[in-house]
Protein backbone atom coordinates (compact mmCIF):
# COMPACT_ATOMS: atom_id res chain seq x y z
CA UNK A 1 0.00 0.00 0.00
CA UNK A 2 1.31 2.96 -0.95
CA UNK A 3 1.75 6.17 1.81
CA UNK A 4 -1.11 7.77 0.20
CA UNK A 5 -3.50 5.45 0.69
CA UNK A 6 -2.30 4.84 3.98
CA UNK A 7 -3.33 8.23 5.09
CA UNK A 8 -6.36 7.70 3.03
CA UNK A 9 -7.26 4.37 4.89
CA UNK A 10 -6.36 6.09 8.09
CA UNK A 11 -8.72 8.88 7.44
CA UNK A 12 -11.74 7.51 6.13
CA UNK A 13 -11.90 4.21 8.08
CA UNK A 14 -13.40 5.85 10.98
CA UNK A 15 -17.21 5.81 11.18
CA UNK A 16 -19.65 6.47 13.75
CA UNK A 17 -22.43 4.17 14.87
CA UNK A 18 -25.96 5.20 16.15
CA UNK A 19 -27.94 2.22 17.30
CA UNK A 20 -25.72 -0.14 14.38
CA UNK A 21 -26.19 2.06 11.41
CA UNK A 22 -23.24 3.78 10.35
CA UNK A 23 -22.61 7.45 9.38
CA UNK A 24 -19.34 8.90 8.03
CA UNK A 25 -19.90 12.44 9.04
CA UNK A 26 -19.75 13.31 12.64
CA UNK A 27 -21.48 15.84 12.69
CA UNK A 28 -24.78 16.33 13.39
CA UNK A 29 -27.21 19.38 12.33
CA UNK A 30 -30.18 21.12 13.48
CA UNK A 31 -32.87 22.78 10.49
CA UNK A 32 -34.02 25.74 13.29
CA UNK A 33 -33.47 29.68 12.63
CA UNK A 34 -32.52 29.73 9.20
CA UNK A 35 -34.01 32.90 7.16
CA UNK A 36 -35.49 30.34 4.44
CA UNK A 37 -35.76 27.37 2.88
CA UNK A 38 -32.49 27.44 0.38
CA UNK A 39 -30.43 28.20 3.38
CA UNK A 40 -31.38 25.28 5.24
CA UNK A 41 -30.74 23.27 2.49
CA UNK A 42 -27.34 24.78 1.50
CA UNK A 43 -26.12 24.96 5.01
CA UNK A 44 -27.04 21.68 5.52
CA UNK A 45 -25.57 20.25 2.29
CA UNK A 46 -22.46 22.25 3.25
CA UNK A 47 -21.86 20.62 7.03
CA UNK A 48 -21.45 17.54 5.47
CA UNK A 49 -24.35 16.29 7.97
CA UNK A 50 -26.18 12.74 7.26
CA UNK A 51 -28.24 13.37 10.56
CA UNK A 52 -30.64 16.11 10.43
CA UNK A 53 -32.88 17.32 13.56
CA UNK A 54 -36.37 18.66 12.60
CA UNK A 55 -38.89 19.41 15.33
CA UNK A 56 -42.87 18.41 15.63
CA UNK A 57 -45.56 21.24 15.57
CA UNK A 58 -49.30 21.91 14.37
CA UNK A 59 -49.62 23.28 11.52
CA UNK A 60 -50.65 26.16 10.38
CA UNK A 61 -54.12 25.43 9.39
CA UNK A 62 -55.79 27.88 7.07
CA UNK A 63 -52.61 29.39 5.51
CA UNK A 64 -51.18 28.48 2.27
CA UNK A 65 -51.18 25.11 2.17
CA UNK A 66 -48.66 25.22 -1.00
CA UNK A 67 -45.76 26.60 1.11
CA UNK A 68 -42.55 24.70 0.78
CA UNK A 69 -42.66 21.87 3.30
CA UNK A 70 -38.99 21.22 5.74
CA UNK A 71 -39.18 16.87 4.09
CA UNK A 72 -39.28 18.50 0.51
CA UNK A 73 -35.76 20.11 1.14
CA UNK A 74 -34.47 18.11 3.71
CA UNK A 75 -35.50 14.71 1.93
CA UNK A 76 -35.80 11.41 3.95
CA UNK A 77 -34.75 9.94 1.71
CA UNK A 78 -30.97 11.79 1.80
CA UNK A 79 -31.11 12.09 5.21
CA UNK A 80 -31.20 10.39 8.63
CA UNK A 81 -34.28 13.05 9.93
CA UNK A 82 -33.69 13.08 13.71
CA UNK A 83 -37.25 14.44 15.19
CA UNK A 84 -36.70 16.24 18.62
CA UNK A 85 -38.72 16.62 21.51
CA UNK A 86 -37.53 20.39 21.86
CA UNK A 87 -40.09 22.86 23.92
CA UNK A 88 -41.71 19.69 25.82
CA UNK A 89 -40.67 20.50 29.47
CA UNK A 90 -42.44 17.04 30.53
CA UNK A 91 -42.61 13.58 30.00
CA UNK A 92 -45.68 13.42 28.71
CA UNK A 93 -45.79 15.70 26.22
CA UNK A 94 -42.15 14.48 25.05
CA UNK A 95 -43.62 11.29 24.55
CA UNK A 96 -46.45 12.06 22.59
CA UNK A 97 -44.51 14.10 20.64
CA UNK A 98 -42.07 11.12 19.60
CA UNK A 99 -45.22 9.24 19.21
CA UNK A 100 -46.77 11.86 16.47
CA UNK A 101 -42.89 11.48 14.71
CA UNK A 102 -42.91 7.96 14.35
CA UNK A 103 -46.27 8.05 12.60
CA UNK A 104 -45.11 10.83 10.63
CA UNK A 105 -42.01 9.26 9.82
CA UNK A 106 -43.47 6.07 8.90
CA UNK A 107 -42.15 4.19 11.56
CA UNK A 108 -38.75 5.75 11.94
CA UNK A 109 -37.61 5.12 15.78
CA UNK A 110 -34.69 7.11 16.47
CA UNK A 111 -35.61 10.39 18.53
CA UNK A 112 -33.81 13.02 19.88
CA UNK A 113 -35.30 13.17 23.28
CA UNK A 114 -34.69 17.02 25.64
CA UNK A 115 -37.27 17.49 28.15
CA UNK A 116 -36.49 21.09 29.69
CA UNK A 117 -36.75 22.61 33.03
CA UNK A 118 -36.86 26.05 32.25
CA UNK A 119 -36.95 28.43 29.79
CA UNK A 120 -34.47 30.97 30.67
CA UNK A 121 -31.72 27.69 30.99
CA UNK A 122 -33.40 25.66 28.52
CA UNK A 123 -31.17 22.98 30.57
CA UNK A 124 -32.60 19.81 30.85
CA UNK A 125 -35.37 18.40 33.45
CA UNK A 126 -33.50 15.02 34.43
CA UNK A 127 -36.05 13.38 36.04
CA UNK A 128 -38.84 14.60 33.56
CA UNK A 129 -36.26 13.36 30.71
CA UNK A 130 -35.66 9.45 33.07
CA UNK A 131 -39.17 8.66 32.85
CA UNK A 132 -39.88 9.74 29.36
CA UNK A 133 -36.82 7.82 28.60
CA UNK A 134 -38.47 4.15 30.42
CA UNK A 135 -41.66 4.74 28.16
CA UNK A 136 -39.35 5.17 25.10
CA UNK A 137 -37.54 2.41 25.40
CA UNK A 138 -40.31 0.37 26.43
CA UNK A 139 -42.22 1.29 23.47
CA UNK A 140 -39.20 0.63 20.98
CA UNK A 141 -38.13 4.27 20.41
CA UNK A 142 -33.96 4.33 20.12
CA UNK A 143 -33.44 7.48 22.40
CA UNK A 144 -30.84 9.97 22.06
CA UNK A 145 -30.78 11.89 25.33
CA UNK A 146 -30.16 15.37 25.32
CA UNK A 147 -28.60 15.61 28.84
CA UNK A 148 -26.57 17.60 31.12
CA UNK A 149 -22.85 17.13 31.64
CA UNK A 150 -23.20 14.96 34.77
CA UNK A 151 -21.10 11.89 34.38
CA UNK A 152 -23.47 10.07 36.69
CA UNK A 153 -26.50 10.94 35.24
CA UNK A 154 -25.03 10.21 31.74
CA UNK A 155 -23.73 6.51 32.86
CA UNK A 156 -27.58 6.18 33.36
CA UNK A 157 -28.91 7.25 30.27
CA UNK A 158 -26.63 4.45 28.71
CA UNK A 159 -27.73 1.70 31.28
CA UNK A 160 -31.64 1.95 30.27
CA UNK A 161 -31.24 1.64 27.11
CA UNK A 162 -30.20 5.38 25.15
CA UNK A 163 -28.50 4.72 21.77
CA UNK A 164 -26.59 7.53 22.32
CA UNK A 165 -26.07 10.09 25.43
CA UNK A 166 -25.56 13.70 24.50
CA UNK A 167 -24.24 16.13 27.28
CA UNK A 168 -24.81 19.85 26.66
CA UNK A 169 -21.22 21.83 26.44
CA UNK A 170 -23.29 24.88 27.54
CA UNK A 171 -26.78 26.35 27.40
CA UNK A 172 -28.48 26.00 23.90
CA UNK A 173 -27.78 28.48 21.96
CA UNK A 174 -25.62 30.03 23.94
CA UNK A 175 -22.41 29.79 21.73
CA UNK A 176 -20.60 29.57 25.08
CA UNK A 177 -18.57 26.25 23.79
CA UNK A 178 -17.36 23.17 26.30
CA UNK A 179 -17.79 24.77 29.55
CA UNK A 180 -17.12 21.40 31.73
CA UNK A 181 -14.25 19.83 29.60
CA UNK A 182 -13.31 17.54 32.10
CA UNK A 183 -16.93 16.24 32.76
CA UNK A 184 -16.74 15.95 28.90
CA UNK A 185 -14.18 13.33 29.12
CA UNK A 186 -15.22 11.68 32.19
CA UNK A 187 -18.68 10.94 30.54
CA UNK A 188 -16.85 9.88 27.55
CA UNK A 189 -14.36 7.81 29.45
CA UNK A 190 -17.12 5.55 31.32
CA UNK A 191 -19.32 5.37 28.21
CA UNK A 192 -20.07 2.31 25.99
CA UNK A 193 -22.54 4.38 23.59
CA UNK A 194 -21.94 7.06 21.44
CA UNK A 195 -21.55 10.92 23.31
CA UNK A 196 -22.27 13.44 21.26
CA UNK A 197 -22.32 17.07 22.22
CA UNK A 198 -25.54 18.77 22.19
CA UNK A 199 -25.67 22.26 22.51
CA UNK A 200 -23.43 25.69 23.41
CA UNK A 201 -20.85 25.27 20.49
CA UNK A 202 -20.16 28.57 19.53
CA UNK A 203 -18.03 28.42 16.83
CA UNK A 204 -15.70 25.02 14.35
CA UNK A 205 -12.72 25.23 17.05
CA UNK A 206 -15.34 24.32 19.90
CA UNK A 207 -16.52 21.58 17.64
CA UNK A 208 -12.59 20.92 17.75
CA UNK A 209 -11.92 20.54 21.24
CA UNK A 210 -15.49 18.55 21.59
CA UNK A 211 -14.02 15.85 19.56
CA UNK A 212 -10.50 16.16 20.82
CA UNK A 213 -12.06 15.13 24.28
CA UNK A 214 -13.29 11.92 22.62
CA UNK A 215 -16.54 12.66 21.74
CA UNK A 216 -18.19 10.51 18.96
CA UNK A 217 -19.70 13.58 17.35
CA UNK A 218 -21.34 16.95 17.95
CA UNK A 219 -25.02 18.35 17.29
CA UNK A 220 -25.28 21.93 16.35
CA UNK A 221 -27.87 24.36 14.98
CA UNK A 222 -27.34 27.96 16.35
CA UNK A 223 -23.83 28.17 15.84
CA UNK A 224 -24.23 27.59 12.45
CA UNK A 225 -27.77 28.82 11.17
CA UNK A 226 -27.06 32.31 13.42
CA UNK A 227 -23.92 32.88 11.92
CA UNK A 228 -23.31 35.82 9.66
CA UNK A 229 -22.70 33.32 6.89
CA UNK A 230 -24.27 30.28 7.79
CA UNK A 231 -23.03 28.36 4.49
CA UNK A 232 -19.21 29.15 5.38
CA UNK A 233 -19.78 28.09 8.92
CA UNK A 234 -21.44 24.78 8.07
CA UNK A 235 -18.40 24.33 5.73
CA UNK A 236 -16.03 25.37 8.87
CA UNK A 237 -17.68 23.27 11.38
CA UNK A 238 -17.25 19.92 8.75
CA UNK A 239 -13.63 20.81 8.45
CA UNK A 240 -13.50 21.51 12.55
CA UNK A 241 -15.21 17.95 13.54
CA UNK A 242 -12.95 16.11 11.06
CA UNK A 243 -9.72 18.03 12.45
CA UNK A 244 -10.62 17.49 16.33
CA UNK A 245 -11.43 13.67 15.58
CA UNK A 246 -8.38 13.16 14.05
CA UNK A 247 -6.63 14.70 16.31
CA UNK A 248 -8.11 12.85 19.50
CA UNK A 249 -7.04 9.52 17.32
CA UNK A 250 -3.58 10.65 16.30
CA UNK A 251 -3.01 11.59 20.52
CA UNK A 252 -1.78 14.67 21.76
CA UNK A 253 1.21 15.36 23.24
CA UNK A 254 1.64 15.71 27.00
CA UNK A 255 1.56 19.22 28.13
CA UNK A 256 4.80 20.24 29.73
CA UNK A 257 5.83 23.43 31.55
CA UNK A 258 9.43 23.94 29.81
CA UNK A 259 10.41 24.02 26.07
CA UNK A 260 12.02 20.96 24.07
CA UNK A 261 13.80 22.07 21.05
CA UNK A 262 12.74 20.40 18.06
CA UNK A 263 16.04 20.44 16.40
CA UNK A 264 18.73 18.49 17.16
CA UNK A 265 21.08 20.16 19.93
CA UNK A 266 24.05 17.92 18.61
CA UNK A 267 25.79 19.19 15.42
CA UNK A 268 25.67 22.74 15.82
CA UNK A 269 28.45 24.03 13.30
CA UNK A 270 29.15 26.93 15.95
CA UNK A 271 29.74 24.53 19.01
CA UNK A 272 33.44 24.37 19.75
CA UNK A 273 35.19 20.95 19.68
CA UNK A 274 36.70 20.06 22.69
CA UNK B 1 -70.88 19.67 15.59
CA UNK B 2 -67.72 21.41 17.52
CA UNK B 3 -64.38 20.53 18.02
CA UNK B 4 -60.88 21.57 18.50
CA UNK B 5 -59.03 21.42 15.77
CA UNK B 6 -55.10 22.80 17.29
CA UNK B 7 -56.01 24.33 19.89
CA UNK B 8 -58.96 26.24 18.33
CA UNK B 9 -63.06 25.38 18.72
CA UNK B 10 -64.02 24.56 15.02
CA UNK B 11 -67.85 23.95 13.68
CA UNK B 12 -68.45 21.68 11.22
CA UNK B 13 -72.30 20.40 10.31
CA UNK B 14 -71.79 16.60 10.88
CA UNK B 15 -69.52 14.15 12.14
CA UNK B 16 -66.82 13.76 9.31
CA UNK B 17 -64.22 10.91 8.88
CA UNK B 18 -60.41 11.95 9.32
CA UNK B 19 -59.95 12.27 5.35
CA UNK B 20 -62.96 14.50 5.13
CA UNK B 21 -61.38 16.60 8.05
CA UNK B 22 -58.47 16.69 6.21
CA UNK B 23 -59.39 17.39 2.81
CA UNK B 24 -62.01 20.33 3.79
CA UNK B 25 -58.20 21.66 5.15
CA UNK B 26 -56.45 21.25 1.82
CA UNK B 27 -54.31 19.10 3.74
CA UNK B 28 -55.00 15.90 2.05
CA UNK B 29 -52.00 15.04 0.48
CA UNK B 30 -49.64 16.34 2.98
CA UNK B 31 -47.05 14.97 5.01
CA UNK B 32 -48.42 14.68 8.42
CA UNK B 33 -49.75 13.22 12.11
CA UNK B 34 -53.06 12.94 13.28
CA UNK B 35 -53.65 13.17 17.26
CA UNK B 36 -57.15 12.57 18.38
CA UNK B 37 -57.59 12.94 21.87
CA UNK B 38 -54.36 12.10 22.58
CA UNK B 39 -54.04 8.41 20.61
CA UNK B 40 -52.35 8.37 17.42
CA UNK B 41 -54.51 7.65 14.34
CA UNK B 42 -52.46 5.70 11.42
CA UNK B 43 -52.60 7.33 8.00
CA UNK B 44 -54.17 4.07 7.21
CA UNK B 45 -57.03 4.75 9.64
CA UNK B 46 -57.98 8.35 8.23
CA UNK B 47 -60.93 6.67 6.17
CA UNK B 48 -62.39 4.91 8.65
CA UNK B 49 -62.12 7.15 11.83
CA UNK B 50 -65.15 9.33 12.77
CA UNK B 51 -64.16 13.15 13.74
CA UNK B 52 -66.79 13.06 16.97
CA UNK B 53 -68.24 16.17 18.38
CA UNK B 54 -65.68 17.79 21.28
CA UNK B 55 -62.86 15.74 20.25
CA UNK B 56 -59.90 17.25 20.30
CA UNK B 57 -57.95 17.13 17.19
CA UNK B 58 -54.21 17.62 16.43
CA UNK B 59 -52.77 18.16 13.28
CA UNK B 60 -48.92 18.32 12.99
CA UNK B 61 -45.97 18.08 10.74
CA UNK B 62 -41.92 18.58 10.64
CA UNK B 63 -40.64 22.08 11.07
CA UNK B 64 -36.57 23.22 11.48
CA UNK B 65 -35.41 22.52 14.69
CA UNK B 66 -32.28 21.97 16.50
Amino acid sequence: MSTVMQVHAHVTTDPLFIAGVEYRSRLLVGTGKYKDMDETRAATEASGAEIVTVAIRRTNIGQNPNEPSLLEVISPDKYTLLPNTAGCYTAGDAVRTCRLARELLDGHDLVKLEVLGDEKTLFPDIIQTIEATEILVRDGFKVMVYTNDDPIIAKRFEEMGCVAVMPLAAPIGSGLGIRNPHNIMTIVENATVPILVDAGVGTASDAAIAMELGCDGVLMNTAIAGAQDPILMASAMKKAIEAGREAFRAGRIPRKRFASASSPIDGTFFQEDV
Amino acid sequence: MNIILNGNAREYPDTLSATELLHSLGLADKRLALEVNQEIVPRSSFDNHIINPGDRVEIVHAIGGG
